[in-house]
């Protein structure tokens, strides 16, 4: 239960170790990020067959260390019209929940320094993957305050619909994180991935994309596409309607953090899919260097999700506005709830959730049917 | 599973590191509540009112009520108030001349009287013996079990009915959303209950704009049956 470092007490070592710990998860997302942009410019390149980036560093690796030293350098503008303190503080409203959600993802197993057992992940608290819902539930102020504070039509659309986007996934988020919940029985973020570790038959993983059937899965990473706002849910900056976003009155290094958010959203949500569905640090490690195994395969499967990110980004169009909310409210949040039921039904027993299960698509056929027949009614009349 | 067995807590044991979480978070609290009456901008407000909650927040897990913590974040920071906000910058009302008069007659001098009463009943309750810092009728938070487990097994056997009574009461809520915001169809009479709902945009100002986007999506979350808590 919990990290085993506060187990004896605190002392000025648990101390150093926990901010050496904060230290090095920061320099580790940061130099992510830097790498994260060079990897999904390189990607989209080849996808659309162009060269990328190149000049900055071999590959052009530097090139996004270079844009940011660019953007450092320019001048901050601030609008007339717009609300100074709101203004300056928004940004960092969305970077800070950003980070802190990279704070509860368990990268490897445990180790072992100067007598301290600790776990490889900043902090475990007892609410543990909760306290994703509640950083991205206040990830929604640093956008909607940009927009609002800006004091000028797009950047307010652009808010306007990243609050009202994010609000409504939000659900569909935690109802998919609940199943997640339910068959682990914790809510630590540690729980969940020890407890699938191990296999079935020796070779089918015990994952828990397995163990609950791919739904949650897949509702919980289109929803989490939508959070982040990531394409083909970016309606929050579509460039044609709202010249930029909520971000279109922002320049300099504020322009800058909220690119940095973005993309620190991006890789904390990859590694949540990971650790929610796919076992986190899970993965057979030979008996060399144990400690380093299971970071590794954590990494892996993170570096796959960015690229399904990237994959995705570069072969699917924007969707509507009304289609994003009939997919998150009609189809998604149901869905998720349904299966949340059948989920339940099979931890009491297999009968018990063939029962939910069929019960449920009878009863989803009914409503589709009677939602049908009322629709065609209304057109007639 | 056997009930959590209840374990005894030592009474009042402050030691200086809860002292200090206490004195800053309250002093965020007090700050917080403060700003939310003495901004002149009901964004302001609204933003002063998630530092009272984030105060409140953090109080919490100084009680070992983790999960009350998060579900303060989650619902109250990261729910209601993104409403409030919502609703503020749909309807433009962040501007000062529409603070300027009270809405309802009185309600300045009743509301110091209310707080006033409050604030008197407050300091009654902490002069006699009531409030003790003994242990709550469902056994301490920081004893063995995690929060989840004790507060769902207060909730779903003492606490049942209550419980259910409320979820109730949030069906009822949605339903009269559903009502509420329905348009009456063609044939009806010439809707005369749309203008209670919605208040007239004012054209000079540019959120106004918005406002038709708001009203397309406001049946979309009352849409689904049996969403309801």
């Amino acid at each position: 239960m919990g990290d085993p470092l506060f187990a004896h007490g605190i002392d000025p070592w648990v101390f150093l170790i926990v901010a050496v710990k904060v230290i090095v998860a920061f320099v580790v997302l940061m130099v992510s990020v830097l790498l994260m942009i060079w990897f999904e410019r390189k990607v989209i390149s080849d996808m659309q067959s162009r060269i990328g980036p190149n000049r900055a560093g071999p590959w052009g690796i530097l090139q996004t260390m270079a844009d940011g030293i660019k953007l450092f350098f320019k001048e901050g503008l601030r609008p007339d019209g717009s609300d100074r303190t709101v203004f300056y503080l928004a940004p960092y409203l969305a970077v800070v929940p950003a980070f802190l959600i990279f704070t509860i993802i368990p990268i490897g197993g445990e180790v072992t320094v100067f007598g301290h057992t600790t776990e490889i992940q900043v902090a475990d608290p007892q609410i543990g993957i909760l306290f994703l819902l509640a950083m991205s539930s206040v990830a929604v102020y640093g956008l909607m305050l940009a927009g609002w504070a800006s004091g000028s039509k797009y950047p307010l659309l652009g808010s306007v619909r990243a609050t009202a986007q994010m609000v409504s996934y939000e659900a569909a988020m935690g109802l998919s994180t609940a199943a997640a919940v339910l068959i682990t029985g914790s809510l630590s973020t540690r729980d969940i991935v020890e407890s699938q570790n191990g296999s079935l038959y020796g070779f089918i993983p015990n994952w828990n994309v397995l163990r609950l059937g791919v739904v949650p899965f897949a509702i919980f990473f289109i929803a989490v596409t939508a959070e982040v706002n990531r394409p083909p849910f970016d309606l929050v900056e579509g460039e044609q309607e709202l010249v930029g976003g909520f971000h279109t009155e922002y320049s300099s290094v504020r322009f800058a953090l909220f690119f940095l958010a973005e993309f620190m959203n991006t890789i904390t949500m990859s590694a949540i899919v990971v650790t929610l569905f796919f076992g986190g640090p899970d993965g057979p490690a030979p008996h060399v260097v144990r400690w380093l195994w299971p970071i590794l395969w954590f990494l892996g499967k993170t570096i796959v999700f960015l690229y399904v990110y990237v994959w995705i980004r570069a072969s699917l169009p924007r969707l509507r506005y009304d289609q994003l909310m009939d997919l998150g409210w009609k189809r998604l949040i149901p869905l998720s709830l349904f299966w949340l039921l059948v989920v339940a039904g099979m931890l009491i027993d297999t009968r018990w959730g063939f029962a939910v299960f069929g019960g449920g698509l009878a009863f989803g056929l009914m409503l589709y049917q009677a939602l049908r027949v009322s629709r065609a009614r209304t057109e007639v009349a | 599973m056997p009930p959590v067995p209840l374990v005894h807590v030592p009474i009042l044991a402050v030691t200086i590191t809860d002292a200090t979480v206490f004195a800053v978070s309250a002093a965020v609290i007090v700050a917080g509540a403060i700003g939310v009456i003495a901004a002149r901008n009901p964004v302001h407000s609204a933003l002063m009112l998630v530092m009272t909650l984030f105060g409140i927040a953090v109080l919490f897990v100084e009680q070992s009520a983790d999960f009350l913590a998060v579900v303060q974040v989650i619902v109250y920071a990261g729910a209601i108030v993104v409403l409030f906000l919502f609703v503020i910058m749909l309807l433009g009302v962040d501007r000062l001349d529409v603070m300027r008069r009270d809405p309802l007659p009185g309600q300045r001098p009743l509301a110091l009287v209310i707080g006033a009463a409050g604030l008197s009943l407050l300091l009654f309750l902490a002069g006699v013996h009531w409030v003790t810092g003994a242990r709550s009728v469902a056994g301490p938070a920081g004893g063995p079990g995690s929060n989840v487990e004790k507060l769902a097994r207060s909730l779903f056997t003492t606490y049942l009915l209550p419980f259910e009574v409320t979820s109730v009461l949030l069906v009822i809520a949605v339903v009269g959303a559903v009502v509420l915001s329905r348009r009456p169809s063609k044939e009806a009479e010439p809707e005369p209950p749309e203008t209670a709902i919605e208040p007239e945009p004012e054209p000079e100002q540019p959120e106004a704009e918005t406002a038709p986007a708001a009203v397309e999506e406001e049946p979309a979350p009352t849409g689904i049956p049996g969403g309801g808590s």
